[in-house]
């Protein structure tokens, strides 16, 4: 087979460039051989995350001709033989070194998701859960954590100073799972809407199309929440039980009126 | 002396995976201040790779399951060499831990009634493992990394130890680098849980990833703690092995489980010819009886596809050296001939995916190509079965990097739940002795010395290519100390290993310190080296074929090797390798084994005529 050539980006936080390189081809091989190739045989100090090869954990994501994506699930033979192959580190994490980024802002935001708090057992102390109630959640789940859709999310990607505020959709998918587990009577909506900034959200889906684990996250996770969001903060009869019920929202923005009936 | 960043904690957990998590939320819950140290980012450990199931007696599709069942099919799949303690203690508590994991959020498929579904696997008399589809470490990695993020357990992530610190009598703290920074950091702490995993990147066909360069076996060891087993590794049966890029990548059992079958080039169910005596009275003897057991599993016997993975490993070992293997070296697994497209990508959706993906493959079409890979070590740091601790004051081990749990061979499904079982009554005895220990001083010299080791390979200039050494490991282990091994070839890897630690000590390393694998690999092949020393040494003592050891040279059972553990110590600089008694099975559990004995000769791949274990 004929060398495959690629074009690395090598550097660190103060800065780097796009290198070539050009090493033998395998059948069947993907980017992340053509990088550890690359390692063993031209830059042995070349930086970049992998665990498990097989699509599973999420660590490898990078940047392939701009375009998010796992090194482990991208063959060579996607491209045409003589295409210029860029790979280079996500955009929306600060450069650690090569392709690898600080991606601790994901670390930092799951933090402050309030946690699974299961109800009560069933009479005979078992749990009881029917497949086709958890199958969307179970949705959420497949999620691997590769964290190209908050790569991908033009509300952090461009937008350093909303990170503050925003989670991302990874954590909208994490969010969703929780609020749709049929066992959770943990309360998150004021946080989701306060804390987490799911209003920042214009439905684009962007991170929808970028998810290799073909999450829909747009249309199953996003939206829902919002409907929820909505339901809880501008449905006038929810408005008001929770004037009766006297629950505090310590998170939330002030209050519009509730329109007149 | 050294720049070193400190820490100071009651209980250090090393290691991210089921053992390291369900250890650090138990130590926490019991009041010890805990560190999570993990080389890579949270949630990436290899658990996350785990795809058939949790084995645990719910009895949820079988209410004829119980523990006993349960610790009897351990037992004789580990062919008895298990530490029976671990064994019952692991039957006995699987359960609490599956449902345990349910409070805590996780979401396993569902029978009818909304309990757990539970499948089939190999060496299981009944359908045990709580799944999720084909993604259940997925499930479980993240469902314990939620519930310890939720705990506010401290987790430093991306840093690698290299070195226990000890006073001479008990273990001090631990120290290594922080990988993004290259920066040297140490753990002051009472005690230490070792959760670090197995020792697969020595050999050249893995299912395992670059963490698993055998760190925790060999900071044991340097410590003074006793290894045992070590001879015993896993091959797991199915690994994808074309094209190259993806070789040794993990096939779950469970497309065996949910009906597919294996089948040499002529298409023949190999299979039948490789039923050991031990395992006759439980398995199908005809295709029909196979076939039907798969509607009609209470009368019917079953399948010898799902025989214990050694078993199977060895079978494909052999059918492809007697010439009736595929193109590229393997067999067939088949699962499209029995279930529909539909069935497989609801159950077994992870492979669906990586088959089409990586390899062109449509497994609800065509047949898969498989072959042996490396997947598990059994063997690993002697502990207590009660307590995890390890024979070094204030050392405890959860997990692969523990032994005697599975003898010498591991069923699948067994792993998850042995690290939610031991990976809890790590936390706890490491919580409670470092509430009786009196503090610990960690000994200065003694870190500025393990300091130097790891700047070492920045300052001699070496000549050595780190991943050149780290190829020829691979290749050499492979073809050593592989699935079949015989004395001859066991001391030519000897000989050989001396050669590459010589080489690694040469390693050349280029560039800062900041995140270069280059120099992590320097420093990880003295750990991949010495446990590949561990293992060829202790399969050299053994001189029987158990498990996941075959000898040619010894192809028989030896009842006499069944009472023993090979042990493994460090004295002085040196591996030390001996032989002591296993704890023997007191009378009410071993009247749950049978009376029978595994005997009869391994298939070796040289007398291809004769089946395994035909005695």
């Amino acid at each position: 087979m004929p060398d495959v050539k690629v074009w690395v980006w090598r550097g660190d936080a103060s800065g780097g460039d796009f290198m070539p390189y050009k090493v033998a081809a395998d059948e069947g091989m993907v980017v992340l051989d053509v990088v550890h190739r690359i390692q063993a045989e031209k830059a042995p100090d070349l930086a970049v995350r992998w665990n498990c090869k097989a699509g599973k954990c999420g660590s490898c994501s990078a940047e392939i001709n701009g375009h998010p994506k796992l090194m482990c699930m991208t063959r060579m033979n996607e491209f045409a033989p003589d295409e210029h192959i860029t790979i280079s580190p996500v955009k929306t994490f600060p450069v650690i070194k090569d392709l690898v980024t600080d991606v601790s802002f994901n670390y930092e935001k799951a933090k402050t998701v309030p946690p699974f708090k299961p109800k009560p057992k069933d009479p005979d102390g078992k749990r009881r859960m029917y497949q086709e109630d958890i199958e969307r959640v179970q949705e959420f789940h497949k999620c691997i954590e590769c964290f190209l859709c908050q790569d991908v999310c033009h509300v952090i990607r461009d937008h350093e100073e909303n990170k503050q505020s925003f989670s991302g959709p990874r954590f909208f998918v994490r969010l969703a799972a929780l609020e749709m587990h049929p066992l959770d009577a943990n309360e998150r909506i004021d946080l989701i809407r306060a804390k987490h900034g799911l209003g920042f959200c214009n439905i684009t889906k962007c991170c929808t199309e970028v998810c290799p684990e073909d999450i829909h996250i747009t249309d199953n996770a996003i939206i829902p929440l919002k409907e929820r969001v909505v339901s809880a903060h501008y449905d006038p009869i929810a408005w008001a039980l929770r004037r009766i019920r006297g629950k505090k929202d310590e998170f939330a923005p002030p209050e519009p009126e509730p329109p007149s009936a | 002396m050294a720049d070193v960043e400190r820490h100071e904690y009651d209980v250090v957990i090393v290691g991210a995976g089921g053992a390291g998590l369900r250890a650090a939320i138990e130590a926490h819950a019991r009041g010890a201040k805990t560190a999570i140290v993990c080389k890579s980012l949270l949630g990436k450990a290899h658990t996350v790779m785990a795809e058939g199931g949790i084995a645990a007696a719910l009895g949820n599709v079988w209410p004829e399951d119980n523990w006993k069942v349960h610790f009897r099919d351990t037992m004789r799949g580990g062919k008895l060499l298990n530490n029976w303690r671990m064994a019952q203690l692991h039957a006995q508590e699987a359960p609490d831990r599956v449902l345990e994991l349910e409070e805590w959020g996780a979401l396993f498929d569902r029978t009818k009634d909304g309990l757990i579904l539970q499948r089939d696997f190999g060496g299981h008399r009944y359908a045990r493992l709580a799944h999720v589809g084909d993604r259940t470490g997925l499930e479980m990695i993240r469902t314990l990394q939620d519930a310890a993020v939720a705990e506010g357990i401290d987790v430093f992530m991306e840093c690698t130890l290299r070195n226990l610190l000890t006073d001479g009598e008990r273990v001090t703290g631990a120290i290594g680098y922080w990988r993004q920074s290259g920066k040297l950091v140490a753990f002051g702490a009472k005690a230490v849980v070792l959760a670090t995993g197995g020792v697969g990147r020595a050999w050249r066909v893995t299912s395992n990833s670059w963490e698993y360069t055998g760190d925790g076996i060999a900071m044991a060891l340097e410590a003074g703690a006793d290894l045992i087993d070590m001879e015993m590794t896993q091959f797991h049966p199915t690994g994808m092995i074309w094209p190259p890029s993806v070789r040794g990548l993990l096939v779950t059992e469970g497309v065996r489980g949910d009906g597919g079958t294996l089948r040499n080039k002529s298409g023949e169910r190999f299979m039948f010819n490789y039923v050991p005596a031990f395992f006759r009275a439980e398995t199908a003897d005809t295709e029909k009886e196979a076939d039907a057991w798969f509607e009609d599993k209470k009368n019917n016997r079953r399948t010898p596809d799902l025989l214990p993975r050694d078993e199977v490993a060895r079978a494909i070992n052999t059918e492809v050296k007697a010439g009736r293997g595929t193109e590229h070296g393997g067999v067939f697994l088949d699962i499209a001939t029995r279930r529909s497209a539909d069935y497989i990508k609801r159950r077994l959706p992870s492979m669906y995916h990586q088959f089409k993906e990586l390899a062109d493959v449509d497994i609800t079409k065509q047949q898969m190509e498989i072959g042996p890979t490396l997947h598990y070590i059994m063997g690993g740091i002697r502990v207590d079965p009660d307590t995890a601790a390890a024979t070094v004051p204030g050392l405890y081990a959860a997990g692969e990097v523990a032994a005697g749990m599975h003898g010498a061979n591991r069923l699948g499904g067994n792993s998850l739940s042995d690290l939610l079982v031991f990976g809890r009554r790590a936390g706890e005895a490491a919580a409670e002795y470092s509430k009786r220990a009196r503090a610990t001083k960690v000994d200065d010299t003694q870190m500025s010395a393990f300091a130097q080791r790891m700047e070492a390979p920045f300052e001699k200039g070496g000549d050595e290519n780190p991943y050149a050494i780290h190829s020829e490991l691979q290749d050499m282990m492979q073809s050593l100390v592989g699935i079949i091994r015989r004395r001859d070839e066991l001391e030519e890897a000897l000989a050989g290993l001396e050669r590459l630690r010589a080489r690694a000590a040469r390693a050349r390393v280029t560039g800062s310190r900041i995140y270069n694998p280059g120099w992590h690999l320097a420093l990880d092949l003295e750990n991949l080296v010495g446990v590949s020393e561990a293992v060829t040494r202790s399969a050299l003592i053994r001189e029987e074929s158990r498990g996941g050891h075959t000898r040619e040279d010894f192809p028989k059972t030896d009842p006499e090797w069944g009472t023993k553990n090979v042990v493994t110590r460090k004295r002085d600089g040196r591996l030390v390798i001996s032989t002591e008694p296993i704890p023997k099975v007191p009378a009410e559990l071993s009247a749950l084994l049978g009376e029978d004995k595994p005997s009869g000769e391994a298939a070796t791949g040289v007398k291809t005529a004769v089946a395994a274990g035909d005695d």
